[in-house]
């Protein structure tokens, strides 16, 4: 399904949770992505993690070391986004790296396998519009949408360039700063889904959102879809030990999470 | 300001850096090119830093290379011990300047963090500074003087627990702070316009080296050597000659023959990390390597993204030294010339000795002596009494 079609058979917002592939073990990626899918969640954000990650705070940089330390490599990640398509899992997956995987990899096949895997999307959070080029250049040739962040202090103007950009949503990134769950939302992140909105995208809002209040926060400012990451990671974090989980709580715990999400998300 | 070098560097950061950097660049083209701003980053380069800098013609080691003369640069007797104090001064009046009133910075060896407390501690700023665990282990004295200045250093205990993490997790803060804070990076690297904005502070060092040369000897040097960690008191030195027949080489760290930080002498490939479009050190699925050095301060997988470009385009050689001869020319200079070295640069004088051998008597050759080794000087004893 592509990302348009999900956004217009939603009600509400768009659940749309963020998983960090291969932690701690890509079992337990397989079986959490289908557990969120069967709990709700309309998309999955699929991590690729790597070494560096200087938009992430401590939850999402904790869970893509120990992704790391388990072997996980892109290669992988793409093979993982094939198993959950034939594994039956059909909703958008979208996925997240930063610009050195890509780069690494090289742009053009870099898209092209993740679309062949049935990825719909690619998010690559330290690549602004202004030296996407070759990616987004790769991605349109490879028939993935690339999708562009912007950001509360983003002024009218570069709005209005991003969000001519982006392709399958706009990310509106919720708070001055880096991923990692907040108490309260900052009120320029609601003013900035309005103001993208009225830019004639779909929007989904993330970065600090971990609960369900805040989660209807932005689907009441009009957001199509709300992203949360961090929460989620230290949910079933509490789980793990070395390579290894207690799936069954852990799985149990993320589930009843992405139900109470969706529920907030419907408005 | 053009945001590339060649095909390197640019602004690869998230959104929400991209406007802060846009004021960053208009501050310094606007205020940091103001008379104000020069008058007083002049005056406090000469009555705070210690500026000019001897440049010193060293006979016993100049014998014991049997070449070429070779002469240092004195940087290691700048306030607070190295080069970097050049930058962090300039910095940080830029953001007093432009209105931030806190700074915050990333170090390896801790000179960097020690120059910027010490700034902030003139300027009246805030400071915070992030640094690795590992280098707060190997440089625990510069842990203290920063203390001391009133800076707050907060330790990274991610990734490699060294430079690199610590310059992430700096990234980290400033993209949530930028509003009131100041990134004060500590070398030519990281988004534009950072490089070229700490080449253009480090050029007095190349600057005044020409005109003290031709004073001493006429016309220019054959050769400039200086080490190449981020890359920023090489730039320095190289930059003012840049259209001049003199040959320059930067010397990376070798380390200890497995894991070493050599980037352009070694298996770096471009790549793009903390902002820039690069040569760096990865492995094949494009992880950032981790590095190991005997000097915190060339522990680094990435390079300044001008070096890169001066590396394709043959401008510069880049040679490297590993931690044994480091150790050794640390040895040396400090018998032959009563002259301790930082580690980092110890490195330069291992390449400068070797080199000057292998050019003739009537050569010379400037070596950046980029800083003193006293912040090294426990740590050697120890490596030592190991072996």
């Amino acid at each position: 399904m592509r990302l348009s079609q999900m956004f217009s058979k939603t009600k509400g917002a768009a659940f749309m949770p963020y998983v960090c592939c291969g932690d701690p073990n890509p079992e337990f990626t397989l079986k959490l992505a289908k557990a969120l899918a069967q709990n709700g969640a309309d998309a999955i954000e699929l991590g690729i993690p790597f070494s560096d990650p200087i938009a992430d705070g401590k939850s999402v940089q904790a869970a893509s070391a120990r992704a790391l330390v388990a072997g996980m490599t892109p290669e992988k990640a793409i093979g993982i986004i094939g198993k959950l398509r034939k594994e039956g899992i059909g909703v958008p997956i979208v996925a997240m790296t930063y610009y050195n995987i890509p780069f690494s990899f090289g742009e053009e096949k870099f898209a092209v396998e993740l679309k062949k895997a049935g990825a719909q999307g690619l998010i690559v959070p330290d690549v602004p519009i202004d030296e996407c080029g070759p990616l987004s250049a790769a991605c349109r040739k490879a028939g993935l949408d690339l999708v562009q962040l912007a950001t509360p202090n983003c002024s009218d103007g570069r709005l209005r360039k991003i969000a001519a950009r982006t392709k399958g949503f706009l990310y509106a990134v919720s708070v001055v700063g880096i991923t990692g769950a907040r108490g309260r939302m900052d009120a320029r992140a609601i003013r900035l889904v309005k103001r993208a909105k009225r830019m004639g995208v779909k929007v989904a809002a993330g970065f600090g959102i971990s609960s369900p209040a805040q989660a209807r926060e932005f689907e009441q400012a009009g957001a199509d879809g709300v992203i949360v990451g961090s929460r989620l990671a230290d949910l079933y974090s509490r789980f793990i030990s070395g390579k290894l989980i207690g799936e069954r709580r852990a799985l149990a715990a993320a589930s009843k999470f992405a139900r109470e999400m969706k529920r907030a998300c419907l408005g | 300001m053009k945001k590339y070098f060649g095909k390197f560097g640019g602004q690869f950061v998230p959104e929400t850096l991209v406007m802060a950097l846009q004021q960053l660049e208009h501050s310094y083209l606007t205020v940091g090119k103001s008379r104000k701003f020069r008058q007083e980053l002049g005056r406090l380069l000469r009555t705070y830093a210690g500026r000019p800098t001897p440049l010193y013609l060293a006979k016993k080691l100049t014998a014991r290379g049997g070449g070429a003369k070779i002469y240092l640069k004195r940087e290691d007797l700048l306030h607070t011990g190295a080069h970097k104090i050049n930058n962090a001064i300039g910095q940080a009046l830029l953001a007093k300047m432009s209105g931030k009133r806190r700074l915050i910075a990333e170090t390896g060896a801790g000179q960097h963090g020690v120059a910027t407390a010490t700034a902030a501690a003139l300027l009246g700023m805030e400071c915070d500074v992030y640094m690795g665990s590992v280098d707060i282990a190997r440089q625990a004295p510069n842990v203290y003087r920063m203390e001391l200045l009133g800076a707050r250093v907060i330790e990274v205990a991610s990734g490699s627990r060294t430079l690199k993490d610590a310059i992430n997790e700096a990234m980290r803060d400033y993209t949530a702070s930028f509003e009131t804070t100041h990134y004060l990076i500590g070398s030519a690297l990281g988004p534009h316009p950072y490089p070229a904005m700490v080449r253009d502070f480090q050029s007095v060092i190349g600057k005044e080296a020409k005109g003290q040369f031709a004073a001493a000897e006429g016309g220019v040097p054959d050769a400039l050597v200086a080490c190449v960690g981020g890359g920023s008191n090489a730039i320095g030195l190289f930059f003012p000659f840049l259209n001049e027949k003199v040959k320059m080489y930067g010397v990376e760290a070798g380390g200890d023959g497995n894991g070493h930080a050599a980037r352009l002498t070694g298996k770096g490939k471009p790549g793009v990390l903390h902002g820039m479009k690069t040569y760096l050190l990865e492995d094949r699925h494009g992880q950032i390597a981790d590095t190991h050095s005997v000097s915190a301060g060339l522990d680094y997988p990435a390079v300044g993204p001008q070096h890169s470009l001066f590396m394709e385009q043959g401008r510069v050689k880049y040679a490297e030294a590993d931690d044994s001869e480091a150790l050794s020319a640390f040895h040396l200079l400090s018998e032959l010339e009563g002259i301790v070295p930082a580690l980092e640069s110890a490195h330069a004088v291992a390449f400068a000795l070797k080199l000057a051998r292998g050019m003739g008597r009537g050569k010379s050759i400037i070596v950046n002596l980029s800083g003193r080794g006293d912040k090294d000087v426990d740590h050697v004893r120890k490596i030592e009494g190991e072996r």
